[in-house]
């Protein structure tokens, strides 16, 4: 008789620190800090906005998508297509999922790419590659190089960029393929505890900075910290929509919410299994990385060697083009340089990791796949994708068009999605009682409150703040309003000076036929649950 | 800066006490139960 184990987690622990993993990644060391460094939407306004979208937004939904996901995980479905499929029991429920399985997927598609070049940065720091001088178009060029920026096609081919790219997507699809407990738990296991590690590392290094240079006193790290993180007008920046639009973003992005990776992940409980401190812990292990840990390296220490005006220049320019410079300025720079980019690896690899679960797991309860057939099947689908962002590398074009359609409006939409099921499909009553099943902590009973009224009001006000931003060009005054298509909508249709883009066209054309290509699976499925 | 960093470490280290603390689940965590082949299908 030959006998199979179903997929399921080998601790407590290990479920947490696989969606800590999940969450903590680039954001929270590039994005984040930038973020609060921000002259106008920054300082303690920000902080006080984020930490209100943590709590009305962010920790909500994190609760939803662990008590939905243990509760599908007890009806036997273990993607978003199919946990939907059984909470809201109609023949449109399982469609309800298509973006649980469309966005991972899709963002694999680039944040492969992006983790292939920290690991790349991790070997050109540590053996002496990134030491380029003191000119910062030497690490601009290497950058363009390295990414293929200027040109389609630049990093096809046996070059190194290339072979780190093919090096990483096979080490992901290895670890996955050994499931959760071998492959996603053991790899997180030893990963977070091993970031938080260098992460604490580079924190003592960075506070240990001092005055870099004497010729110039102002640039210390201590004046850095106090530009990072001193409160400015706090009155003035709560009234601009920008602030709050910018905190409740990365609020949602940092946690992983509406990702449709957290549903999976804790679809893989047992119904016994607390899901409150789990969720929390797990909240509190990314919170804790990124203001606390994020916070303090990245800005402060790239203001003490080049000032203020290397800090505003977005998560791709800080990471990659100014902390190399920081780096090569400081003794043993190639060294800390090597552990910091090998940070960055770690962070990406785990939540690249969480991005191929939901598609295995769909894969294999929906189309009957089993582990072999799911990764080769997956690995096809990943491998176009991948070749469209790496081939299309220009301006990053490719990139940036999947990052917009699939990792911004994809996940606001998600997450909107979530939280509506939550309280109108499944009941908030019956969402609130299946969340303290074998809660090792109760929520506070205002949390009741403000998952039922404060959240989809909130979400649903900063998702639409967020499509007129950044589809209609909204300038975000309600005083003036002016609308203008924005860059990602100009390359589809075209504008007076701003052709459209065929790289742009193409890209969305591909998105379009995965998410049709996603729907017919999921149709199929479909049949396959309503015959179980 | 303090308050922000300061609150995120101290919630961090309150749940990691709380789980490593927190009661042991009797039965294994991951639904481990043999399945035959042939059978999974119908599930």
């Amino acid at each position: 008789m030959t006998t199979k184990q179903p997929d399921g987690w080998s601790s407590k622990l290990g479920v947490i620190m696989a969606v800590a993993g999940s969450a903590v990644g680039l954001g929270n060391f590039l994005r984040f800090p930038g973020l609060v460094a921000d002259k106008e939407t920054g300082g303690g306004a920000f902080l006080i906005a984020y930490f209100i979208s943590l709590l009305v937004v962010g920790l909500p939904i994190c609760w939803v998508e662990w008590t939905l996901g243990r509760f599908g995980g007890t009806q036997g479905f273990n993607s978003s297509p199919g946990i939907f499929h059984a909470i809201i029991r109609k023949p449109w429920g399982k469609y309800v999922g298509l973006l649980g399985f469309i966005i991972p997927v899709g963002v694999y598609f680039y944040y492969v790419v992006i983790e292939s070049w920290c690991l790349g940065y991790a070997w050109s720091s540590f053996t002496g590659g990134l030491d380029l001088g003191k000119d910062p178009k030497a690490y601009a060029d290497a950058f363009a190089a390295f990414t293929g920026l200027k040109a389609d096609g630049a990093v096809l081919g046996l070059g190194t960029p290339f072979l780190f790219f093919i090096g990483v997507f096979i080490l992901n699809f290895v670890i996955i393929y050994r499931g959760l407990s071998k492959g996603i738990e053991f790899i997180c296991n030893w990963g977070m505890p091993l970031l938080i590690a260098i992460a604490l590392i580079l924190l003592v290094r960075v506070l240990t900075l001092g005055t870099p240079d004497p010729t110039k006193p102002e640039l210390s790290v201590w004046n850095g910290l106090g530009y990072m993180w001193n409160p400015h007008d706090i009155s003035n920046g709560l009234s601009n929509p920008a602030v709050w639009l910018k905190a409740a973003s990365q609020v949602f992005f940092t946690l992983s919410v509406g990702f449709g990776v957290i549903i999976t992940y804790a679809s893989y409980l047992k119904k016994n299994d607390d899901v409150v401190l789990s969720g929390l812990t797990a909240t509190a292990a990314n919170e804790f990385c990124e203001v606390g840990l994020g916070g303090m390296i990245t800005v402060p220490a790239a203001f003490a060697f080049l000032g203020a005006s290397a800090v505003a220049g977005g998560t791709f320019a800080l990471g990659f083009n100014v902390l190399p410079q920081v780096f090569a300025g400081m003794p043993y720079g190639h060294l800390f340089g090597g552990l910091f980019f090998t940070l960055l690896f770690i962070a990406a690899v785990t939540s690249s990791l969480s991005m191929l679960q939901p598609g295995i797991a769909f894969l294999e309860e929906g189309l009957g796949l089993d582990r072999p057939g799911s990764v080769a099947l997956l690995g096809l689908i990943t491998a176009v994708g991948c070749t469209l962002v790496v081939y299309f590398s220009e301006g990053l074009k490719a990139l940036s068009t999947v990052d917009f359609w699939i990792g911004d409006i994809g996940i606001f939409l998600q997450g909107t999605i979530l939280i509506y099921v939550f309280n109108f499909a499944f009941g908030t009553e019956r969402g609130w009682s299946e969340a303290h099943h074998g809660a090792d902590i109760r929520i506070p009973r205002i949390f009741k409150f403000i998952l039922r009224w404060i959240s989809p009001t909130f979400l649903t006000a900063i998702f639409l703040m967020f499509v007129l931003k950044n589809v209609a060009g909204w300038n975000l005054s309600f005083t003036a309003p002016v609308f203008a298509p924005t860059d990602p909508i100009l390359d589809l249709i075209g504008g007076p000076g701003h052709p459209a883009s065929g790289v742009a066209r193409l890209t969305a054309f591909f998105l379009l036929l995965f998410a049709g290509f996603s729907a017919l699976m999921i149709h199929r499925a479909g049949k396959r649950w309503d015959a179980r | 800066m303090l308050i922000s960093v300061g609150a995120v470490t101290i919630l961090f280290v309150w749940c990691l006490v709380k789980v490593l603390t927190g009661k042991k689940n009797p039965e294994h965590l991951a639904h481990v139960e043999p399945v035959e082949t042939k059978d999974l299908d119908r599930r």
